[in-house]
Protein backbone atom coordinates (compact mmCIF):
# COMPACT_ATOMS: atom_id res chain seq x y z
CA UNK A 1 0.00 0.00 0.00
CA UNK A 2 3.10 2.37 1.02
CA UNK A 3 4.96 1.69 -2.05
CA UNK A 4 1.65 2.00 -4.59
CA UNK A 5 0.69 5.38 -3.04
CA UNK A 6 4.56 6.47 -2.76
CA UNK A 7 4.79 5.53 -6.75
CA UNK A 8 1.69 7.00 -7.58
CA UNK A 9 2.78 10.61 -5.80
CA UNK A 10 6.52 10.48 -7.42
CA UNK A 11 5.08 9.64 -10.67
CA UNK A 12 2.30 12.58 -10.50
CA UNK A 13 4.94 14.85 -8.87
CA UNK A 14 7.41 14.30 -11.76
CA UNK A 15 4.12 14.77 -14.72
CA UNK A 16 3.68 17.66 -13.37
CA UNK A 17 6.94 19.01 -12.68
CA UNK A 18 7.20 18.71 -16.78
CA UNK A 19 3.87 20.05 -17.18
CA UNK A 20 3.35 23.02 -15.08
CA UNK A 21 6.61 25.05 -16.86
CA UNK A 22 5.40 24.04 -20.08
CA UNK A 23 1.59 24.81 -19.38
CA UNK A 24 3.08 28.53 -18.05
CA UNK A 25 4.46 29.44 -21.44
CA UNK A 26 1.63 28.23 -23.66
CA UNK A 27 -0.59 30.09 -21.05
CA UNK A 28 1.67 33.03 -21.07
CA UNK A 29 1.57 33.72 -24.57
CA UNK A 30 -1.71 34.53 -24.24
CA UNK A 31 -1.31 36.73 -21.58
CA UNK A 32 0.47 40.33 -20.47
CA UNK A 33 3.30 40.32 -18.80
CA UNK A 34 1.85 41.94 -15.57
CA UNK A 35 -0.40 38.30 -15.39
CA UNK A 36 2.38 36.09 -16.25
CA UNK A 37 3.67 37.75 -12.67
CA UNK A 38 0.98 37.61 -10.58
CA UNK A 39 -0.80 34.73 -11.78
CA UNK A 40 1.39 32.33 -14.23
CA UNK A 41 -0.70 29.40 -14.24
CA UNK A 42 -4.28 31.34 -14.45
CA UNK A 43 -6.32 30.77 -17.40
CA UNK A 44 -6.02 34.54 -19.36
CA UNK A 45 -8.44 36.78 -18.32
CA UNK A 46 -9.01 37.77 -21.86
CA UNK A 47 -7.53 35.37 -24.67
CA UNK A 48 -5.64 37.58 -27.27
CA UNK A 49 -3.21 37.21 -30.14
CA UNK A 50 -1.54 40.47 -28.76
CA UNK A 51 1.87 38.96 -28.18
CA UNK A 52 1.65 36.75 -31.93
CA UNK A 53 0.46 40.35 -33.39
CA UNK A 54 3.66 41.89 -31.76
CA UNK A 55 6.73 39.71 -32.78
CA UNK A 56 4.80 38.74 -36.51
CA UNK A 57 4.35 42.75 -37.32
CA UNK A 58 7.63 43.32 -35.95
CA UNK A 59 8.79 40.93 -38.64
CA UNK A 60 11.70 39.81 -36.12
CA UNK A 61 10.35 35.52 -36.49
CA UNK A 62 9.48 35.11 -39.41
CA UNK A 63 13.01 35.21 -41.45
CA UNK A 64 15.04 33.20 -38.43
CA UNK A 65 12.21 30.78 -38.81
CA UNK A 66 12.48 30.23 -42.59
CA UNK A 67 16.50 29.82 -42.44
CA UNK A 68 15.72 27.28 -39.55
CA UNK A 69 13.41 25.18 -41.97
CA UNK A 70 16.07 25.40 -44.53
CA UNK A 71 19.14 24.45 -42.58
CA UNK A 72 17.11 21.50 -41.12
CA UNK A 73 15.53 20.28 -44.01
CA UNK A 74 18.68 20.39 -46.32
CA UNK A 75 20.96 19.16 -43.37
CA UNK A 76 18.72 16.34 -42.41
CA UNK A 77 17.95 15.55 -46.28
CA UNK A 78 21.91 15.13 -47.38
CA UNK A 79 23.11 13.23 -44.34
CA UNK A 80 20.44 10.61 -44.64
CA UNK A 81 21.15 10.39 -48.21
CA UNK A 82 25.42 10.56 -47.68
CA UNK A 83 25.22 8.29 -44.78
CA UNK A 84 23.20 5.51 -46.07
CA UNK A 85 25.19 5.16 -49.46
CA UNK A 86 27.90 5.06 -46.67
CA UNK A 87 26.27 2.87 -43.99
CA UNK A 88 25.38 0.33 -47.14
CA UNK A 89 28.69 0.15 -48.39
CA UNK A 90 30.23 -0.39 -45.18
CA UNK A 91 27.67 -3.15 -44.30
CA UNK A 92 28.62 -5.39 -47.48
CA UNK A 93 31.85 -4.82 -48.17
CA UNK A 94 34.06 -7.38 -46.58
CA UNK A 95 37.44 -5.79 -47.54
CA UNK A 96 39.59 -4.30 -45.11
CA UNK A 97 39.19 -0.66 -46.58
CA UNK A 98 35.45 -1.11 -45.70
CA UNK A 99 36.66 -1.81 -41.82
CA UNK A 100 39.40 0.99 -41.56
CA UNK A 101 36.80 3.25 -43.19
CA UNK A 102 33.96 2.41 -40.61
CA UNK A 103 36.62 3.13 -37.98
CA UNK A 104 37.45 6.29 -39.26
CA UNK A 105 33.87 7.16 -38.48
CA UNK A 106 33.16 5.79 -35.15
CA UNK A 107 36.02 8.42 -34.15
CA UNK A 108 34.02 10.83 -35.02
CA UNK A 109 31.24 9.33 -32.30
CA UNK A 110 34.40 9.60 -29.80
CA UNK A 111 35.75 13.28 -30.41
CA UNK A 112 32.80 15.30 -29.54
CA UNK A 113 31.71 17.98 -32.39
CA UNK A 114 31.97 21.09 -29.70
CA UNK A 115 35.75 20.87 -29.67
CA UNK A 116 36.39 21.90 -33.44
CA UNK A 117 34.79 25.16 -32.92
CA UNK A 118 38.37 26.89 -33.51
CA UNK A 119 39.24 25.20 -37.00
CA UNK A 120 35.96 25.29 -38.52
CA UNK A 121 35.76 28.82 -38.02
CA UNK A 122 39.10 29.69 -39.52
CA UNK A 123 38.35 27.42 -42.18
CA UNK A 124 35.18 28.86 -42.72
CA UNK A 125 36.01 32.31 -42.58
CA UNK A 126 38.95 31.06 -45.49
CA UNK A 127 36.15 29.70 -47.62
CA UNK A 128 33.64 32.60 -47.21
CA UNK A 129 31.37 30.70 -45.32
CA UNK A 130 30.19 32.58 -42.37
CA UNK A 131 27.33 34.32 -42.23
CA UNK A 132 25.98 32.05 -44.65
CA UNK A 133 23.45 28.86 -44.54
CA UNK A 134 25.22 26.87 -46.62
CA UNK A 135 27.98 26.62 -44.20
CA UNK A 136 25.42 25.90 -41.33
CA UNK A 137 23.89 22.68 -43.71
CA UNK A 138 28.11 21.82 -44.37
CA UNK A 139 28.65 22.06 -40.24
CA UNK A 140 25.15 19.65 -39.62
CA UNK A 141 26.53 17.14 -42.34
CA UNK A 142 29.51 16.97 -41.02
CA UNK A 143 29.14 16.65 -37.33
CA UNK A 144 25.80 13.97 -37.79
CA UNK A 145 27.38 11.46 -39.97
CA UNK A 146 29.36 9.16 -37.67
CA UNK A 147 26.14 8.69 -35.55
CA UNK A 148 24.08 8.47 -38.92
CA UNK A 149 26.42 6.05 -40.21
CA UNK A 150 26.63 3.93 -36.92
CA UNK A 151 23.08 3.57 -36.56
CA UNK A 152 22.28 2.76 -40.54
CA UNK A 153 24.92 0.43 -40.83
CA UNK A 154 24.11 -1.71 -37.86
CA UNK A 155 20.13 -1.47 -39.58
CA UNK A 156 21.93 -2.79 -42.89
CA UNK A 157 24.00 -5.41 -41.23
CA UNK A 158 21.18 -7.09 -40.11
CA UNK A 159 18.94 -7.49 -43.17
CA UNK A 160 19.44 -10.86 -44.60
CA UNK A 161 22.26 -11.57 -47.52
CA UNK A 162 20.27 -13.64 -49.51
CA UNK A 163 17.77 -10.76 -50.29
CA UNK A 164 20.95 -8.62 -52.01
CA UNK A 165 22.47 -11.81 -53.47
CA UNK A 166 18.97 -12.65 -54.92
CA UNK A 167 19.32 -9.20 -56.57
CA UNK A 168 22.85 -9.49 -57.63
CA UNK A 169 22.11 -12.83 -59.54
CA UNK A 170 19.11 -11.20 -61.31
CA UNK A 171 22.16 -8.60 -62.68
CA UNK A 172 20.94 -5.73 -60.21
CA UNK A 173 24.39 -3.30 -59.65
CA UNK A 174 25.15 -2.08 -56.57
CA UNK A 175 23.18 1.47 -56.98
CA UNK A 176 20.25 -0.95 -58.10
CA UNK A 177 20.20 -3.11 -55.18
CA UNK A 178 21.06 0.34 -53.38
CA UNK A 179 18.03 1.95 -54.51
CA UNK A 180 15.17 -1.07 -55.31
CA UNK A 181 16.27 -3.39 -52.28
CA UNK A 182 18.07 -1.68 -49.35
CA UNK A 183 16.18 2.21 -49.34
CA UNK A 184 12.63 0.71 -48.66
CA UNK A 185 13.39 -1.74 -46.49
CA UNK A 186 15.21 0.57 -43.88
CA UNK A 187 12.93 2.87 -44.54
CA UNK A 188 11.62 3.14 -40.75
CA UNK A 189 15.02 3.37 -39.02
CA UNK A 190 15.87 5.93 -41.58
CA UNK A 191 12.64 8.04 -40.67
CA UNK A 192 13.98 7.96 -36.90
CA UNK A 193 16.96 8.84 -37.56
CA UNK A 194 15.72 11.51 -39.90
CA UNK A 195 13.84 13.11 -36.46
CA UNK A 196 16.77 12.44 -34.47
CA UNK A 197 18.82 14.55 -36.33
CA UNK A 198 16.28 17.16 -37.22
CA UNK A 199 15.87 17.54 -33.84
CA UNK A 200 19.38 17.82 -33.42
CA UNK A 201 19.94 20.60 -36.28
CA UNK A 202 16.47 22.73 -35.43
CA UNK A 203 17.88 23.39 -31.70
CA UNK A 204 21.83 23.67 -32.42
CA UNK A 205 22.95 26.87 -30.81
CA UNK A 206 26.70 26.80 -30.80
CA UNK A 207 27.43 26.48 -34.63
CA UNK A 208 25.20 29.41 -35.25
CA UNK A 209 26.51 31.66 -32.55
CA UNK A 210 29.88 31.37 -34.44
CA UNK A 211 29.35 31.44 -37.67
CA UNK A 212 26.35 34.09 -38.57
CA UNK A 213 26.16 37.57 -36.85
CA UNK A 214 24.00 38.86 -39.52
CA UNK A 215 19.90 38.86 -38.39
CA UNK A 216 19.00 37.79 -41.85
CA UNK A 217 21.15 34.19 -41.43
CA UNK A 218 19.80 33.61 -38.43
CA UNK A 219 18.23 30.70 -36.85
CA UNK A 220 15.41 30.30 -34.33
CA UNK A 221 17.75 30.11 -30.98
CA UNK A 222 20.07 32.99 -32.14
CA UNK A 223 16.46 34.82 -32.38
CA UNK A 224 15.54 33.57 -29.01
CA UNK A 225 19.29 34.67 -27.38
CA UNK A 226 18.60 37.96 -29.36
CA UNK A 227 15.35 38.05 -27.41
CA UNK A 228 16.71 37.50 -24.04
CA UNK A 229 18.52 40.58 -24.17
CA UNK A 230 16.16 42.67 -26.01
CA UNK A 231 12.90 41.45 -23.95
CA UNK A 232 14.50 40.50 -20.78
CA UNK A 233 11.91 41.66 -18.27
CA UNK A 234 9.49 41.03 -20.87
CA UNK A 235 8.39 37.46 -20.32
CA UNK A 236 5.27 37.55 -22.43
CA UNK A 237 7.09 38.31 -25.43
CA UNK A 238 10.40 34.91 -24.93
CA UNK A 239 7.61 32.65 -24.20
CA UNK A 240 5.72 33.67 -27.20
CA UNK A 241 8.90 33.16 -29.54
CA UNK A 242 9.67 29.89 -27.39
CA UNK A 243 6.03 28.64 -28.56
CA UNK A 244 6.26 29.81 -31.68
CA UNK A 245 10.26 28.36 -32.25
CA UNK A 246 9.10 24.97 -30.26
CA UNK A 247 5.53 24.49 -32.54
CA UNK A 248 7.26 22.57 -35.43
CA UNK A 249 8.79 19.64 -32.56
CA UNK A 250 5.79 19.34 -30.64
CA UNK A 251 3.53 18.71 -33.42
CA UNK A 252 6.09 16.01 -35.39
CA UNK A 253 6.11 14.85 -31.58
CA UNK A 254 2.49 14.44 -31.01
CA UNK A 255 2.47 12.12 -34.56
CA UNK A 256 5.30 10.46 -34.17
CA UNK A 257 5.74 9.97 -30.59
CA UNK A 258 7.26 5.85 -30.86
CA UNK A 259 9.75 7.23 -34.06
CA UNK A 260 10.70 10.29 -31.92
CA UNK A 261 11.56 8.27 -28.55
CA UNK A 262 13.35 5.42 -31.02
CA UNK A 263 15.39 8.06 -32.42
CA UNK A 264 16.68 10.26 -30.33
CA UNK A 265 17.49 7.31 -27.44
CA UNK A 266 18.84 5.14 -30.57
CA UNK A 267 21.03 7.99 -31.55
CA UNK A 268 21.71 8.68 -27.53
CA UNK A 269 22.58 4.93 -26.67
CA UNK A 270 24.85 4.83 -29.84
CA UNK A 271 26.88 7.67 -29.62
CA UNK B 1 29.48 4.92 -52.20
CA UNK B 2 30.63 5.90 -49.01
CA UNK B 3 33.25 8.39 -50.74
CA UNK B 4 30.90 11.28 -50.76
CA UNK B 5 30.24 11.13 -46.90
CA UNK B 6 33.75 10.44 -46.51
CA UNK B 7 35.50 13.48 -47.97
CA UNK B 8 32.81 16.06 -46.01
CA UNK B 9 33.63 14.08 -42.75
CA UNK B 10 37.32 14.04 -43.55
CA UNK B 11 37.17 17.73 -44.60
CA UNK B 12 35.15 19.23 -41.83
CA UNK B 13 35.52 16.70 -39.12
CA UNK B 14 38.54 14.45 -39.12
CA UNK B 15 41.02 17.54 -40.26
CA UNK B 16 39.68 19.92 -38.13
CA UNK B 17 40.22 17.99 -34.81
CA UNK B 18 44.11 17.02 -36.36
CA UNK B 19 44.67 20.57 -36.73
CA UNK B 20 43.42 21.92 -33.33
CA UNK B 21 46.21 19.35 -31.79
CA UNK B 22 48.53 21.60 -33.73
CA UNK B 23 47.14 24.24 -32.93
CA UNK B 24 47.49 23.37 -29.43
CA UNK B 25 51.10 24.00 -29.78
CA UNK B 26 50.75 28.15 -31.27
CA UNK B 27 50.42 31.23 -29.43
CA UNK B 28 47.84 32.91 -32.02
CA UNK B 29 45.36 35.33 -31.95
CA UNK B 30 43.32 34.33 -34.92
CA UNK B 31 44.47 37.27 -37.27
CA UNK B 32 48.69 37.49 -37.18
CA UNK B 33 50.08 34.36 -38.07
CA UNK B 34 50.58 31.62 -35.66
CA UNK B 35 53.37 31.60 -33.46
CA UNK B 36 55.04 27.69 -32.71
CA UNK B 37 55.80 27.40 -28.57
CA UNK B 38 56.09 24.24 -28.08
CA UNK B 39 54.00 22.65 -25.39
CA UNK B 40 53.98 26.02 -23.73
CA UNK B 41 49.99 26.27 -23.26
CA UNK B 42 49.78 23.16 -21.91
CA UNK B 43 52.03 23.81 -18.93
CA UNK B 44 50.37 26.88 -18.34
CA UNK B 45 46.74 25.49 -18.21
CA UNK B 46 48.77 23.02 -15.78
CA UNK B 47 49.73 25.42 -13.48
CA UNK B 48 49.47 29.03 -13.71
CA UNK B 49 45.62 29.38 -14.90
CA UNK B 50 42.98 29.25 -11.97
CA UNK B 51 40.35 29.61 -14.16
CA UNK B 52 40.74 26.85 -15.81
CA UNK B 53 41.04 24.79 -12.73
CA UNK B 54 37.98 26.78 -11.31
CA UNK B 55 36.06 26.16 -14.54
CA UNK B 56 37.49 22.18 -14.54
CA UNK B 57 36.12 21.94 -10.92
CA UNK B 58 32.66 23.54 -11.98
CA UNK B 59 32.07 21.49 -14.32
CA UNK B 60 33.29 18.07 -12.34
CA UNK B 61 30.67 19.14 -10.17
CA UNK B 62 28.18 19.81 -12.96
CA UNK B 63 28.84 16.24 -14.07
CA UNK B 64 28.36 14.71 -10.53
CA UNK B 65 25.18 16.58 -9.65
CA UNK B 66 23.39 15.56 -12.91
CA UNK B 67 24.70 12.06 -13.47
CA UNK B 68 23.45 11.18 -9.80
CA UNK B 69 20.29 12.86 -10.05
CA UNK B 70 19.01 12.34 -13.46
CA UNK B 71 20.71 8.26 -13.33
CA UNK B 72 18.88 7.84 -10.20
CA UNK B 73 15.44 9.67 -10.82
CA UNK B 74 15.79 7.61 -14.19
CA UNK B 75 15.54 4.54 -13.08
CA UNK B 76 13.37 5.28 -10.43
CA UNK B 77 10.56 6.25 -12.58
CA UNK B 78 11.99 2.96 -15.23
CA UNK B 79 11.22 0.92 -12.44
CA UNK B 80 7.58 2.21 -11.59
CA UNK B 81 6.99 2.47 -15.50
CA UNK B 82 8.28 -1.04 -16.76
CA UNK B 83 5.27 -2.54 -17.85
CA UNK B 84 3.24 -1.26 -20.96
CA UNK B 85 -0.19 -0.08 -19.88
CA UNK B 86 -1.98 3.11 -21.62
CA UNK B 87 -0.74 5.11 -18.45
CA UNK B 88 2.58 4.15 -18.43
CA UNK B 89 3.08 4.86 -22.48
CA UNK B 90 1.13 8.01 -21.16
CA UNK B 91 3.45 9.06 -18.66
CA UNK B 92 6.85 8.23 -20.55
CA UNK B 93 5.48 10.17 -23.50
CA UNK B 94 4.97 13.68 -21.00
CA UNK B 95 8.16 12.47 -19.36
CA UNK B 96 10.33 12.61 -22.59
CA UNK B 97 8.53 15.70 -23.88
CA UNK B 98 11.20 18.35 -22.57
CA UNK B 99 14.14 16.54 -24.80
CA UNK B 100 12.50 17.86 -27.94
CA UNK B 101 12.42 21.18 -27.20
CA UNK B 102 15.98 23.49 -27.73
CA UNK B 103 18.28 24.43 -24.81
CA UNK B 104 17.66 27.89 -25.30
CA UNK B 105 13.59 27.18 -24.78
CA UNK B 106 14.57 25.39 -21.90
CA UNK B 107 17.14 27.70 -20.35
CA UNK B 108 14.39 30.56 -21.06
CA UNK B 109 11.73 28.96 -19.74
CA UNK B 110 13.75 28.38 -16.55
CA UNK B 111 15.50 31.82 -16.66
CA UNK B 112 11.54 32.84 -15.47
CA UNK B 113 10.88 29.93 -12.99
CA UNK B 114 14.31 30.79 -11.26
CA UNK B 115 13.89 34.66 -11.14
CA UNK B 116 13.72 36.12 -7.91
CA UNK B 117 10.95 38.24 -7.53
CA UNK B 118 8.32 36.71 -9.32
CA UNK B 119 9.52 33.53 -10.78
CA UNK B 120 7.56 30.37 -9.55
CA UNK B 121 9.90 28.46 -7.20
CA UNK B 122 10.09 31.72 -5.17
CA UNK B 123 6.76 32.87 -5.32
CA UNK B 124 5.54 29.63 -4.31
CA UNK B 125 8.62 28.90 -1.28
CA UNK B 126 7.21 32.43 -0.31
CA UNK B 127 3.45 31.45 -0.33
CA UNK B 128 4.20 28.14 1.90
CA UNK B 129 6.67 30.35 4.45
CA UNK B 130 10.01 28.48 3.90
CA UNK B 131 11.54 31.52 2.10
CA UNK B 132 11.70 35.31 3.26
CA UNK B 133 12.04 38.46 1.40
CA UNK B 134 14.08 39.26 -0.47
CA UNK B 135 14.37 35.54 -1.81
CA UNK B 136 17.46 33.46 -3.41
CA UNK B 137 18.65 35.38 -6.42
CA UNK B 138 18.76 31.36 -7.82
CA UNK B 139 21.20 32.38 -11.24
CA UNK B 140 22.81 35.26 -10.20
CA UNK B 141 24.07 33.95 -6.89
CA UNK B 142 27.64 32.43 -7.12
CA UNK B 143 26.93 29.68 -5.13
CA UNK B 144 24.19 28.72 -6.49
CA UNK B 145 23.79 29.12 -10.57
CA UNK B 146 25.75 25.96 -11.30
CA UNK B 147 23.53 23.70 -9.53
CA UNK B 148 20.21 25.79 -10.76
CA UNK B 149 21.54 24.94 -14.19
CA UNK B 150 22.43 21.63 -12.92
CA UNK B 151 18.62 21.05 -12.03
CA UNK B 152 17.42 22.26 -15.24
CA UNK B 153 19.28 19.79 -17.16
CA UNK B 154 18.17 16.87 -15.75
CA UNK B 155 14.65 18.46 -15.98
CA UNK B 156 15.52 18.66 -19.29
CA UNK B 157 17.23 15.03 -20.13
CA UNK B 158 15.47 12.68 -17.15
CA UNK B 159 13.31 11.10 -19.93
CA UNK B 160 15.23 10.27 -22.28
CA UNK B 161 16.78 8.26 -19.73
CA UNK B 162 13.64 6.33 -18.44
CA UNK B 163 12.86 5.61 -21.88
CA UNK B 164 16.72 4.04 -22.18
CA UNK B 165 16.29 2.78 -18.53
CA UNK B 166 12.77 0.95 -19.86
CA UNK B 167 14.29 -0.51 -22.56
CA UNK B 168 17.16 -2.27 -20.53
CA UNK B 169 14.90 -3.43 -17.20
CA UNK B 170 12.54 -4.83 -20.09
CA UNK B 171 14.65 -7.40 -21.47
CA UNK B 172 14.97 -9.14 -17.18
CA UNK B 173 13.55 -12.37 -17.39
CA UNK B 174 10.06 -11.75 -15.34
CA UNK B 175 10.28 -15.54 -14.23
CA UNK B 176 13.09 -14.09 -12.30
CA UNK B 177 10.79 -11.76 -10.63
CA UNK B 178 7.80 -14.59 -10.48
CA UNK B 179 10.38 -16.89 -8.14
CA UNK B 180 11.29 -13.64 -5.39
CA UNK B 181 8.19 -13.00 -5.25
CA UNK B 182 7.34 -16.89 -4.24
CA UNK B 183 10.05 -16.85 -1.75
CA UNK B 184 8.44 -14.14 -0.40
CA UNK B 185 11.37 -10.98 -1.32
CA UNK B 186 10.54 -7.95 -0.94
CA UNK B 187 10.22 -5.01 -3.26
CA UNK B 188 13.49 -3.71 -2.08
CA UNK B 189 14.96 -6.91 -1.75
CA UNK B 190 13.77 -7.67 -5.55
CA UNK B 191 15.40 -4.05 -6.71
CA UNK B 192 18.67 -4.73 -4.74
CA UNK B 193 19.18 -8.37 -5.93
CA UNK B 194 17.58 -8.53 -9.61
CA UNK B 195 17.12 -5.30 -10.70
CA UNK B 196 20.54 -3.47 -10.04
CA UNK B 197 23.00 -6.23 -11.43
CA UNK B 198 20.99 -7.08 -14.36
CA UNK B 199 20.54 -3.25 -15.23
CA UNK B 200 24.25 -2.47 -14.23
CA UNK B 201 25.41 -2.63 -18.46
CA UNK B 202 21.87 0.18 -19.10
CA UNK B 203 23.31 1.95 -16.01
CA UNK B 204 26.48 1.94 -17.72
CA UNK B 205 25.73 3.60 -20.66
CA UNK B 206 23.33 6.11 -18.75
CA UNK B 207 26.02 7.29 -16.95
CA UNK B 208 28.73 7.04 -19.38
CA UNK B 209 26.35 9.14 -21.88
CA UNK B 210 25.10 11.74 -19.04
CA UNK B 211 28.90 12.32 -17.81
CA UNK B 212 29.98 12.79 -21.35
CA UNK B 213 27.17 15.70 -22.08
CA UNK B 214 27.58 17.07 -18.80
CA UNK B 215 31.40 17.47 -20.51
CA UNK B 216 29.61 19.04 -23.89
CA UNK B 217 27.31 21.01 -22.23
CA UNK B 218 27.01 24.44 -24.01
CA UNK B 219 23.91 25.89 -24.99
CA UNK B 220 22.17 25.78 -21.60
CA UNK B 221 24.84 27.14 -19.79
CA UNK B 222 24.84 30.03 -22.37
CA UNK B 223 20.96 30.50 -22.99
CA UNK B 224 20.89 30.78 -18.99
CA UNK B 225 24.14 32.75 -17.45
CA UNK B 226 26.46 33.22 -19.89
CA UNK B 227 28.71 31.43 -17.60
CA UNK B 228 28.45 34.04 -14.64
CA UNK B 229 28.31 35.54 -11.95
CA UNK B 230 31.74 35.76 -12.49
CA UNK B 231 32.59 32.40 -13.54
CA UNK B 232 30.56 30.55 -11.08
CA UNK B 233 28.52 28.70 -13.76
CA UNK B 234 30.99 28.39 -16.78
CA UNK B 235 32.28 25.24 -18.09
CA UNK B 236 34.26 23.56 -20.72
CA UNK B 237 33.12 24.40 -23.84
CA UNK B 238 31.70 28.20 -22.52
CA UNK B 239 35.73 28.47 -21.50
CA UNK B 240 36.68 27.77 -24.88
CA UNK B 241 34.42 29.14 -26.81
CA UNK B 242 34.96 32.69 -24.79
CA UNK B 243 38.56 32.04 -24.70
CA UNK B 244 39.01 31.94 -28.75
CA UNK B 245 36.16 34.26 -29.62
CA UNK B 246 35.60 37.31 -26.81
CA UNK B 247 39.58 36.62 -25.83
CA UNK B 248 41.04 35.93 -29.40
CA UNK B 249 43.67 33.19 -28.07
CA UNK B 250 43.28 30.65 -30.56
CA UNK B 251 46.12 28.96 -29.65
CA UNK B 252 45.05 28.80 -26.04
CA UNK B 253 42.06 27.28 -26.81
CA UNK B 254 42.98 24.41 -29.15
CA UNK B 255 44.79 23.37 -26.16
CA UNK B 256 41.66 23.42 -23.13
CA UNK B 257 39.47 21.58 -26.46
CA UNK B 258 42.51 19.21 -26.94
CA UNK B 259 42.52 18.27 -23.06
CA UNK B 260 38.60 17.95 -23.32
CA UNK B 261 38.87 15.56 -26.11
CA UNK B 262 41.18 13.57 -24.31
CA UNK B 263 39.12 13.57 -20.74
CA UNK B 264 35.95 12.61 -22.98
CA UNK B 265 38.05 9.79 -24.66
CA UNK B 266 39.05 8.66 -21.32
CA UNK B 267 35.27 8.55 -20.37
CA UNK B 268 34.86 6.66 -23.20
CA UNK B 269 37.43 3.90 -22.63
CA UNK B 270 36.28 3.56 -18.77
CA UNK B 271 32.80 2.63 -19.88
CA UNK B 272 33.62 -0.28 -22.16
CA UNK B 273 36.23 -1.63 -19.87
CA UNK B 274 33.43 -1.77 -17.03
CA UNK B 275 31.26 -3.01 -19.81
CA UNK B 276 33.65 -6.03 -20.85
CA UNK B 277 35.33 -6.53 -17.86
CA UNK B 278 31.43 -7.17 -16.19
CA UNK B 279 29.74 -9.07 -19.14
CA UNK B 280 32.06 -9.60 -22.16
CA UNK B 281 32.14 -7.47 -25.30
CA UNK B 282 28.70 -7.62 -26.49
Amino acid sequence: MLYKSTKNFLLTAFALLVLIPCSIVVLGTFKTDGEIYSTPLALPKTWTLDNFRTLFDSGGLITPFKNSVIVAVFSVFFTLLLASMAAYAIARSMTISGKVLFFLFTLGLAIPGQVNIIPIYVLFVKLNLTNSLTGLVLVNIALTLPISIFILSAFFKDLSKEMFEAASIDGAGHWRIFRSVALPLCRPAMGATGIFLFVICWNDLLYPLMLISELSKKTLPLILIDYRGEYFSSFSMLFTAIFVASIPMVIMYLFFQKSFIAGITAGAVKG
Amino acid sequence: MAMPAFLIYAFLYLYPSVSNLWNSTKRWDGVLPPEFIGARNFTYLATNDDLFLKVLGNNIRFALVVVILQTSFSLLFATFLLKNTKTTIFLRVVYFFPTILSSVSVGLIWLFLYNPNYGLINATAKKIGVMQDPGINWLGDSRYALYAIAITQVWFHTGQMVVIYVAGLQQIPAELYEAAEVDGASRWQQFKSITWPMALPTTAVVVAYTTIQSFRAFDLVYAMTQGGPSNASDVLVTLIYNTAFASYKFGYASAQSVLLVIMVLLITWLQRRTLRVNYGDK
